[in-house]
């Protein structure tokens, strides 16, 4: 019999604030709900947060930022994700994110944006329906 | 409080009550939920009654208003005589921006200025530094030298307002650019009032905006401790923080507890330099979260002062009572705000700061309603700062001081947080020490678990957040939210470089020689960090010749 991969995730923290309350609480709950989670820490750069999406061979970025430096970050990090050919990694993201943002981030590939107040139970919810499961 | 004889029958009294009126009731209408807990997961009783204080001695426990055990509060007559200091934090974009945002503020009746630096800032990077990009006055203000302060304050003289400066690893910096400001002003340095962070401990466990490893980070603090006791004798230098540590997810006894185990620390590195704890201890303060549980905001409060006031006259045999006082700021809690329906948060924020009061604070900062969302304008920081008017000018609650006093919960929780705290002060003693607790990850785990804790409650219902998980309604963003212009980071970084090109770059390598020399000699840095300043060295210059020394914190990850 052939046993399921775990869905990979990773959950990290870009800029240079330190609110790590809530990566840590999503990271928490993604693992309880049965997945293997990686959390970056802090203060990684765009290039480090997918470097280690690399190795860690991640099905699922979580990105967590609540400095207002996502404009800036975000697409970067895509970009990043797009050359390395990650074509099937989801991407989501919490944090303060204004709405006015939201559509921008959708449309460079963020998936899912989730701000203040959601439950992690959505997070796992969305995570389970859109990870490409692998075996 | 009562004779025996009176407990003995409010005790058969309340048997009898609980054997016949309350079941009865109960029979009938079943209370809402089987237990009721607070956020330190204390239970709470139905009713209290004097004999849950019992054994409380007005005299030893509770006392008179400024006196010891300063329970009732620091000052004789509290609010009657001055009322508490309305100081909002403040700072975003460009020096000038927030240059303006202060007068604003100070126009519409605040009493004191707060200072909210910019990431790059806080971690003592310049604003042209790549770590930097896309993070230059978007949370605070983009301070990278000594020309930014002299625009931050500028037309804004300081003896006559205090300023606070939430800064913690380049604390030293900031303070040194602050006396440059005020010797240009010609403001005498005996007159600067204000405070400087400088709580380096709880940002390994709590802030996490840490450049410097744990001892390096505490020499930093310590610097600054000394150097104010010598030159600043108006001059707050630290201001111990439980605020942090609660946003993260602590309760509020964790907050209590883990705060005032800083304090310790910082008193004996201090006295490790020679000086006399009279000489400094007056000028530590303190700085606490007010969260949603109300009477337990209220008994933290009043157990803190208690406290450290026994702890300062016990542990370190303080003589004088002003080295037993505990000032402290409070902000209400940034994290009990809702992006959903935010004019919710106007509501929050006053039950919160109104606990503030009750429990007897110096200072108050009262969050505004938007910022679960952005930084706040100047409509939303208005209301904020007119919820501490309205309970200072028309709730009624300043006219006597601490009027819960004598309450049978109040009281019983206060006593009930103060052992919970010693118990776990005892446990960090124990275990070596607040950076022994941190390299253990002690703190840090304690936090997460209770952060956890929290969310689940929310998450499966437990906890009701109106507006969030009960309550709710299909909303557009309702608010219009204050967006930082993002021309005012090119502006700032043209800004630095310019200052670079023009500035007597043989006087800033000479300085800067001069401070790695003294940082490696292990010398009291001030000194030279305000000649460094003034000779418009940069901020993230200094913080390089530190990170060359010290070397970096790296960080424990645990989830």
């Amino acid at each position: 019999m052939q046993s399921t991969r775990k869905i990979r995730v990773l959950i990290a923290k870009p800029g240079l604030d330190s609110h790590d309350r809530g990566a840590k609480v999503v990271a928490r709950a993604l693992r309880d709900a049965g997945m293997e989670v990686i959390y970056t820490g802090l203060r990684q750069s765009p290039e480090q947060i997918v470097e280690t999406a690399l190795q860690e061979d991640v099905d699922v970025i979580g990105l967590s930022i609540l400095s207002g430096a996502h404009k800036t970050l975000f697409p970067r990090i895509m970009e990043l994700i797009n050359e390395e050919g990650l074509t099937d990694m989801v991407v989501f993201a919490g944090g303060i994110i204004p709405q006015e943002d939201m559509q921008e981030l959708r449309k460079i590939g963020i998936k899912g944006i989730f701000g203040p107040g959601t439950s992690t139970e959505t997070i796992i919810k969305f995570v389970l329906k859109n990870a490409h499961k692998r075996t | 409080m009562l004779d025996e004889r009176k407990i003995k029958e409010i005790k058969r009294e309340r048997e009898r009550w609980e054997s016949t009126t309350l079941p009865n009731w109960i029979r009938h209408y079943p209370e809402r939920k089987s237990e009721f807990r607070n956020h330190s997961d204390v239970l709470i009783k139905g009713i209290y009654t004097p004999e849950d204080t019992e054994n409380l001695d007005y005299m030893s426990d509770l006392g008179f208003p400024g006196e010891y055990p300063f329970t009732r509060g620091l000052h004789a007559t509290m609010y009657r005589g001055r009322l508490w200091t309305m100081r909002m934090f403040s700072g975003f974009g460009t020096a000038a921006q927030t240059n303006q945002r202060f007068k604003y503020l100070l126009k519409e009746g605040e009493t004191g200025l707060s200072t909210a630096f910019d990431y790059p800032t806080i971690m003592g990077y310049d604003s042209d530094h790549p770590m930097a990009r896309g993070e230059v006055g978007v949370c605070g203000v983009a301070i990278s030298s000594l020309e930014d302060m002299e625009t931050l304050f500028d037309g804004i003289p300081l003896d006559k307002v205090t300023t606070s400066m939430t800064i913690n690893g380049p604390a030293p910096m900031l303070l040194a650019m602050y006396v440059a400001v005020g010797d240009k002003q010609g403001v005498p340095r005996q007159r600067l009032g204000g405070t400087t962070q400088n709580d380096n401990l709880k940002e390994f466990f709590a802030q996490k905006l840490c450049i410097f490893p744990p001892k390096p980070s505490v020499k930093l603090t310590t610097d600054v401790i000394e150097y104010c006791a010598r030159h600043l004798p108006k001059w707050n230098p630290v201001s111990i923080s439980g605020y942090h540590i609660r946003e993260a997810g602590a309760t509020a006894l964790q907050e209590l507890a883990f705060t005032l185990y800083d304090g310790i620390a910082y008193v004996e590195s201090t006295l490790e330099r020679g000086l006399s704890l009279e000489d400094f201890a007056p000028r530590l303060s303190f700085f606490f979260a007010s969260h949603n549980d109300f009477f337990e905001e209220i008994a933290k409060f009043r157990a803190a002062r208690r406290l450290w006031a026994k702890i300062m006259k016990e542990r370190f045999h303080a003589k004088k009572p002003r080295s037993m006082w505990m000032r402290m700021h409070v902000q209400t809690s940034g994290c009990t705000l809702t992006a959903q329906q935010p004019l919710n948060n106007i509501v929050r924020s006053t039950m919160q700061a109104l606990a503030a009061v009750l429990g007897g604070t110096q200072s108050l900062h009262t969050n505004s309603f938007d910022e679960a969302l952005c930084l706040p304008t100047e409509e939303s920081v208005r209301v904020a700062l007119r919820t501490q008017q309205i309970i200072a000018y028309e709730s009624g609650v300043t006219s006597t001081v601490d009027p819960l006093a004598g309450s049978y919960y109040l009281e019983a929780l206060t006593d009930e947080m103060e052992e919970k705290a010693v118990e776990y002060i005892q446990k960090i003693d124990d275990m070596g020490g607040a950076i022994a607790a941190i390299e253990k990850g002690f703190f840090q785990k304690e936090i997460a678990d209770s952060a956890y804790r929290y969310q689940r409650e929310i998450d499966d219902r437990k906890r009701t957040i109106v507006g969030c998980n009960e309550y709710t309604i299909e909303e557009e963003c309702p608010i219009k939210l204050l967006r930082v212009d993002p021309r005012a980071e090119k502006e700032q970084v043209s800004r630095v470089q310019r200052l670079r090109r023009e500035r007597d770059n043989r006087k800033v390598k000479e300085v800067l020689e001069k401070l790695h020399y003294a940082a490696e000699r292990d010398e009291n840095l001030m000194p030279t960090i305000i000649d460094a300043v003034k000779a418009y060295v940069t901020l993230g210059e200094i913080t390089e010749v530190l990170r060359k020394v010290y070397g970096e914190y790296k960080e424990l990850i645990a989830i």
